[in-house]
């Protein structure tokens, strides 16, 4: 399974790449349109159609293309049929996760759930790296089960951050270190 | 005749060409919801830029109630008190305008400003003294969470909102009365025709009848006015859901007021934030998307004196954005575990990604209506129109992407949505759009007044745009670095992106900076304090009558 951090440089990618391109476009029909044409300027409807036929096109293959090539969407639709190896049951209370154990241990290349619980406000789980880095997230809903299924591709410790407001004191409600990927550096 | 001194400009404007004792009722009542607009857009950007300077390194003074008072604050200040007045300001005169017909009530328009400013001052001074902050989202039960928040204070705060949203529906009210009515000592009006027409009902009938829809030329209302029907539709609907809401909170409020605890289990909170963003979506992904297409079509079409490009599509697009912005709203609940996977697919990915279509179509039209018209002078509507169609070219496919169940699940709530989708959207591809409606306006309503300085205008863009896109890009950066969007860092985690986008932030205050002084210059200051004292006119008169 690749990591997030693949997914989102390769989002990156083709954003900046359209952002560049987009950005030309405009800058050149811009710098155009205050020149006289040296012909007909009639734009032809078939250019229309194939815009339109174009952005559908994108429209409909984005998902289809996600869907297929990141690894946690399947998972993530099919939620609480897919069977996990092991589950984690976590709760939150009065801005606090309570974790239990101090640290979770979670087998590396094998399917986990994380099934987190509110005792009372919308909090967000999310899964930060050493360096801040996202790895994934859902939000925490009170009075409904929030299962988060995911497959941990590398060795690794991620600290518990909320990723949803909850109010002025729920604005460090971080757990340093608090799951540990092991398992897979030996293979 | 002498130059006039830059005093005597600042006092009189520039060339005395604003006289504002020409002005109709009408005219000066724009020009206050103008006003009213461009302060609370002050307001909302120098609140920004305080957050900005509070995301590179935290400050005393920004502790984080205060901060997320702010925070809640910011973004309901520009939605409700800048871009509101300055779109119902522009479609209270355009409405007429277009029909060639009185507005039905100017006193209901009065209201309607009064309204607004009064509920967003209320609802900002509270959260300015009592720190309530549950933000615009209000996640059940958060809004309702006493420990944190007083439920006075949230009475007010929910008291503001409600004000600005009584105004609103006053808007709506005048909006399709103005369409419908028939003015004292007209002949009849077809009422029904004319709002069948606006709403696009005329045109469903039709082709539910396997005929072809009219020709431009034949409709009873202009394409512009169609949209801004349509788009009122929207303010309507998220009026009734933010009342309703807001009624349900101020239960809970008063109930503890009196010394009762209500359980807040009695909320379902998934279902909850299925209507809110429900609501919610009916601005962000309704009715600002189609009136900025109906703007973009009149802009490009008053800029060129050219009827749209695809008129027959344009219009048809309009009514599809309309259905669509009342089924896309799960796409914020895609990283919500309990949500069915069906509305997942369904709401938040397919018919989210119809967006792309309507806003595209409306990018291609306006553009191509441009370009058969050329070769144009690159006036400032103009030059604020492209710099519009940028933002929303920008921003709406960063939407899209992020309305998708695979990249959501680490894009949520992180500084990627807020910086190159909606920051992008509402301050280059709205504001712009806006400022390009400012402009044109400028000489109709105030009986030709000239723009007194060409540079400060282009400085003006320039830095808006630089500005603009700026930030959201810096701010996207630190997003796909796993930057939440409603954090306080306190170890300077992100503070490099945070520096640039701050830095981005100060261009945008210059712009503004450069806005101002320009418009004040143009008008002066008499002219502003006269837009106050009471018109000569008839109220039913939306432009003086042409001097024999």
């Amino acid at each position: 399974m690749v990591e997030s951090t693949t997914v989102l440089w390769g989002q990156t990618v083709v954003y900046t790449l359209y952002c560049v391109a987009i950005l030309a476009v405009i800058a050149w029909v811009s710098v155009r349109l205050t020149k006289p044409p040296g012909h007909a300027t009639v734009v032809p409807p078939k250019l229309f159609y194939s815009f339109v036929g174009l952005l559908v096109l994108i429209g409909v293959s984005l998902h289809i293309i996600t869907f297929n090539t990141i690894p946690w969407v399947p998972d993530d639709l099919h939620g609480d049929g897919v069977t996990a190896a092991k589950t984690y049951a976590v709760t939150v209370r009065d801005h606090t996760f309570v974790l239990p154990e101090k640290q979770l241990v979670v087998p590396c290349g094998q399917t986990v759930r994380f099934s987190v619980t509110s005792e009372d406000l919308t909090y967000g789980f999310g899964l930060f790296r050493a360096d801040n880095s996202l790895v994934t997230q859902m939000q925490v809903v009170p009075g409904h089960p929030n299962n988060l299924v995911w497959t941990f591709p590398k060795d690794d410790v991620y600290s518990i951050r909320s990723t949803e407001y909850s109010g002025p004191k729920g604005d460090q409600m971080i757990v340093k270190d608090a799951v540990r990927v092991t398992g897979c550096a030996k293979g | 005749m002498t130059a006039m001194t830059f005093t005597e400009t600042l006092v009189h404007g520039h060339e005395r060409a604003f006289r504002p004792s020409t002005l109709t009722p009408m005219q000066k009542l724009t020009l206050k919801y103008v006003v009213f607009g461009l302060i609370y857009y002050a307001f909302a950007a120098i609140e920004g830029m305080l957050m900005r300077i509070n995301q590179v390194q935290p400050q005393e003074l920004l502790y984080p109630e205060r901060y997320y008072s702010m925070l809640t604050a910011h973004p309901l200040v520009g939605i409700f008190g800048s871009s509101y007045l300055l779109v119902f300001g522009a479609f209270t005169f355009l409405v007429p305008f277009l029909m060639k017909k009185p507005l039905w009530s100017f006193k209901v328009a009065t209201w309607t400003l009064w309204l607004i400013v009064g509920g967003v001052f209320t609802f900002w001074l509270d959260g300015f003294i009592s720190h309530y902050a549950p933000l615009y989202t209000l996640y059940w039960p958060l809004p309702a969470d006493f420990s944190q928040f007083h439920p006075l204070s949230g009475a007010i705060f929910i008291t503001g909102i409600a004000l600005v949203m009584v105004g609103t529906g006053l808007f709506v009210l005048n909006v399709f009365k103005t369409i419908a009515y028939t003015p004292a000592g007209w002949e009849k009006q077809p009422s029904r025709e004319l709002l069948a027409d606006a709403l696009g009902l005329s045109t469903l009938g039709r082709i539910l009848r396997g005929r072809k829809a009219k020709p431009e030329a034949e409709h009873k209302t202009p394409l512009a006015v169609a949209a801004i029907a349509r788009g009122t539709i929207d303010v309507a609907l998220n009026v009734a859901i933010i009342l309703f809401t807001g009624v349900l909170i101020l239960v809970y409020m008063v109930a503890k007021l009196f010394g009762a605890d209500l359980a807040k289990t009695s909320v379902d909170a998934l279902l909850y934030k299925n209507w809110f963003w429900w609501g919610l979506d009916l601005v962000a992904d309704g009715l600002v998307l189609v009136f900025v297409a109906g703007a973009w079509y009149l802009l490009a079409q008053l800029i060129t004196g050219r009827q749209v490009f695809m008129a027959k599509w344009a219009r048809m697009a309009l009514g599809v954005e309309l259905v669509v912005s009342w089924t896309v709203w799960s796409h914020h609940l895609l990283s919500d575990q309990a949500q069915p996977a069906a509305l997942k697919v369904g709401s938040g990915e397919l018919v989210t990604a119809f967006e792309l279509i309507t806003q595209g179509l409306a990018f291609f039209i306006t553009l191509a209506t441009l370009w058969q018209a050329r070769p144009l002078q690159m006036t400032m509507p103009l030059r604020f129109l492209l710099g519009g169609l940028t933002g929303f070219a920008l921003a709406v496919p960063a939407g899209i992407m992020q309305a998708d169940a695979g990249l959501n699940r680490v894009l949520h709530n992180t500084q990627w949505v807020v910086g190159p989708h909606v920051h992008v959207a509402v301050l280059v591809g709205l504001t712009m759009t806006l400022y390009a409606a400012v402009y044109l306006l400028l000489p109709i309503l105030t009986n030709g007044a000239q723009l007194w300085s060409e540079k400060l205008g282009k400085a003006h863009f320039w830095l808006h745009l630089v500005g603009g896109i700026g930030m959201g890009a810096f701010m996207g950066m630190a997003g796909l670095q796993g930057m939440l969007r409603r954090t306080i860092y306190y170890n300077g985690e992100y503070s490099s992106y945070m520096w640039l986008a701050a830095l981005s932030g100060a261009l945008l205050l210059a712009a503004l900076a450069c806005f101002l002084v320009n418009i004040v210059m143009t008008l002066g200051l008499n002219g502003a304090k006269e837009l106050f004292t009471k018109s000569t006119h008839p109220v039913d008169q939306l432009v003086p009558e042409p001097v024999e």
